[in-house]
């Protein structure tokens, strides 16, 4: 039960952002939710069904260049955005049905060529996408700062409500148990009947659907994307490492982690600009070796008890 | 004629990424750890030669000994303290872990280096050799036959020496290794160490022929993933081969389609050797 307690106490905490009127807080709010909401979808693929994704990034960029074209159409933005997910759930469930069938590394490293893939097809279809030069997104409609900022903001707040509670679900559900047991022996799960097949693509097609609409949010808040940009590497690395400070497995830790990862780097960029990314690579390390089963475990440290990665 | 000199070129290429992915691919093979560290090991090697060009005039391929001495040691000294903790672990923390690693180590290289792209240039410049039509610069072969010769005595220390039997052993059979009596964490520790010492040698060739720049590493790291999957995990040969195929594909790839396909080809093709043939061309889970 106190995981929703906490789920509830984030939401709402995150939700009072816009009633400071500081747009440099609501920018960090916005960006903590867009990371909560990739680091829950990885938590699908990789937490609850143990297949170690490094795909995020291909369906961030892949949503982001899906409604930036639209866009630039003059599609609204929920169609956008809608559209979107559905090409990323379509896209990941084909990547999915071909990709999940290698394991460990081999299958971190498939998905890891199919970011650079769509990454470098971003940057020579320029007719399409503006190539290496980016592409513009124009805004619809001429709001104040503070009003656009709330907008995308919601946006972001809506897409990671409706992400943990679809999360939340499969966790719960009769797909979550399937994954369980995907995760811990897929041999056996295969013998007493569970589709790992159907199972594991339902899962990794999920774990796409919202970085994608995420994507598209982004591309709309920031009016510019380039294909390094949106199919940056780190936007891959970095909710493993939030889900992995969450406690990699479950999906409100994954949410937590993602924004106390967000506040940290803030923290790190402010006082240490020079040092930053050595810092957070101090951190990483850190966490991997002593706390590998994320701040949850901080506790059984802290009474000494083993915690072994 | 622009054939046998596209050939030519994708041989010079593809021996230097085979002398990337070799020492990759032993630490992948032989521990089940990918190294995200491996591109960065390449590029600190290249400054490495650079540096000692620069200041005492040492050619690079003789700073290649002093590469490959250091960085033995410092990768030994990176499996043994901290990789090996978590050697037993899913494989989602020992990736992470050495993401964290890389990330230190660029951050150093961007403050100490700066973020520029540099380039070894000798003086007096070698040259090139033109045979017909075919030409050739005089030091992209000096490198090209280096990195061969490196892969070589890399091939030769795991087939002939003791302690590379060792490695093969645990690479095939990790338990059985174990009960006649191989010391499995010294045996990690040292097949780490001479992935890190390969990687830096390979930098040092490669300041010979690229340009230098801390975010270089990526790219190395990507061909040594792409050659790995090619050639087949964990085995010499496979690495070789691997890596002239990626030479060459890329080579004539760009030529026939235009230079900005020339890494879409490859990534494309190691997703396509993932799923068709994940055990590489060689095809032998063993370690020769």
């Amino acid at each position: 039960m106190s995981k929703y307690i906490i789920l509830g106490v984030v939401l709402v905490g995150l939700a009072a952002a816009p009633l400071t009127g500081d747009t440099y807080l609501m920018r960090m709010a916005t960006l903590a939710c867009m990371y909560a909401v990739m680091a829950a979808s990885w938590n699908l693929i990789g937490g609850l069904t143990g297949y170690p994704s490094f795909g995020t990034a291909a369906f961030f960029g892949l949503g982001a260049y899906t409604s930036g074209i639209l866009a630039t159409l003059d599609v609204a933005l929920p169609i956008s955005i809608a559209v979107a997910g559905v090409v990323a759930f379509v896209v990941a469930a084909i990547i999915g049905f071909i990709l999940l069938r290698l394991k460990g590394h081999y299958f971190a490293i498939a998905t890891l060529a199919c970011v650079e893939l769509l990454r470098e097809i971003a940057n020579s279809a320029t007719d399409l996408t503006g190539g290496g030069m980016g592409l513009n997104i124009p805004r619809n409609a001429d709001l104040g700062i503070f009003a656009e900022a709330s907008l995308f903001f919601f946006a972001m707040w809506g897409l990671l409500a409706l992400t943990a509670l679809v999360c939340l679900m499969v966790e719960r559900s009769k797909i979550g148990f399937a994954l369980a047991c995907i995760r811990q022996a897929e041999g056996a799960a295969e013998m007493i009947g569970v589709n790992s097949t159907l199972y594991k693509t339902l899962a990794f097609a999920l774990s796409g659907v919202f970085v994608a609409m995420a994507g598209g949010v982004y591309a709309s808040w920031v009016h510019y994307i380039e294909p390094g940009d949106v199919f940056d590497i780190l936007l891959t690395i970095k909710p493993v490492v939030m889900a992995l400070i969450g406690g990699v497995g479950s999906t409100v830790g994954a949410i937590v982690g993602a924004i106390v990862y967000i506040a940290a780097e803030e923290v790190i960029w402010r006082n240490y600009l020079d040092f930053s990314s050595g810092i957070i690579g101090l951190t990483v390390v850190g966490l991997v070796l002593f706390l590998p089963h994320g701040l949850g475990s901080l506790h059984l440290r802290l009474r000494g008890k083993a915690v072994t990665p | 004629m622009i054939f046998v000199q596209i050939l030519v070129n994708g041989l010079v290429l593809g021996s230097l990424y085979a002398c990337i992915a070799a020492g990759f691919s032993l630490v992948w093979g032989v521990l089940n750890v990918i190294n995200l560290m491996h591109g960065s090991f390449i590029v600190l090697g290249a400054y490495l030669a650079l540096g000692l060009y620069l200041s005492i005039g040492l050619a690079p391929w003789w700073s290649l000994a002093v590469a490959a001495v250091l960085f033995f040691g410092i990768g030994y000294l990176i499996q043994r303290f901290l990789i090996n903790r978590v050697i037993a672990a899913p494989v989602l923390l020992s990736l992470t872990l050495t993401f964290g690693l890389d990330l230190i180590i660029q951050n150093a290289m961007l403050y100490f280096f700066k973020a520029d792209y540099r380039s070894l240039k000798l003086d007096p410049a070698l040259g090139s050799l033109a045979f017909g039509s075919v030409v050739v610069p005089v030091d992209r072969l000096i490198a090209m036959i280096f990195a061969l010769l490196l892969t070589l005595a890399l091939y030769i220390v795991l087939r002939k020496s003791r302690v590379g039997r060792a490695i093969v052993a645990v690479r095939v059979d990790q338990g059985a290794a174990r009960l006649l009596g191989v010391n499995i964490p010294s045996i990690y520790a040292i097949a780490f160490g001479i992935g890190t010492a390969m990687a830096a040698s390979a930098g040092t060739l490669l300041a010979l022929t690229f340009p230098i720049a801390p975010v270089a590493s990526y790219a190395f790291l990507g061909k040594a993933f792409v050659v790995c999957v090619l050639g087949g995990l964990g085995s010499v040969p496979g690495a070789v081969l691997g890596g002239l195929l990626l030479g060459l594909v890329e080579t004539f790839g760009a030529y026939a389609l235009g230079p900005e396909f020339a890494v879409m080809l490859s990534f494309g093709l190691l997703i396509l050797f993932l799923v068709v043939r994940p055990q590489g061309i060689l095809g032998r889970w063993g370690f020769e």
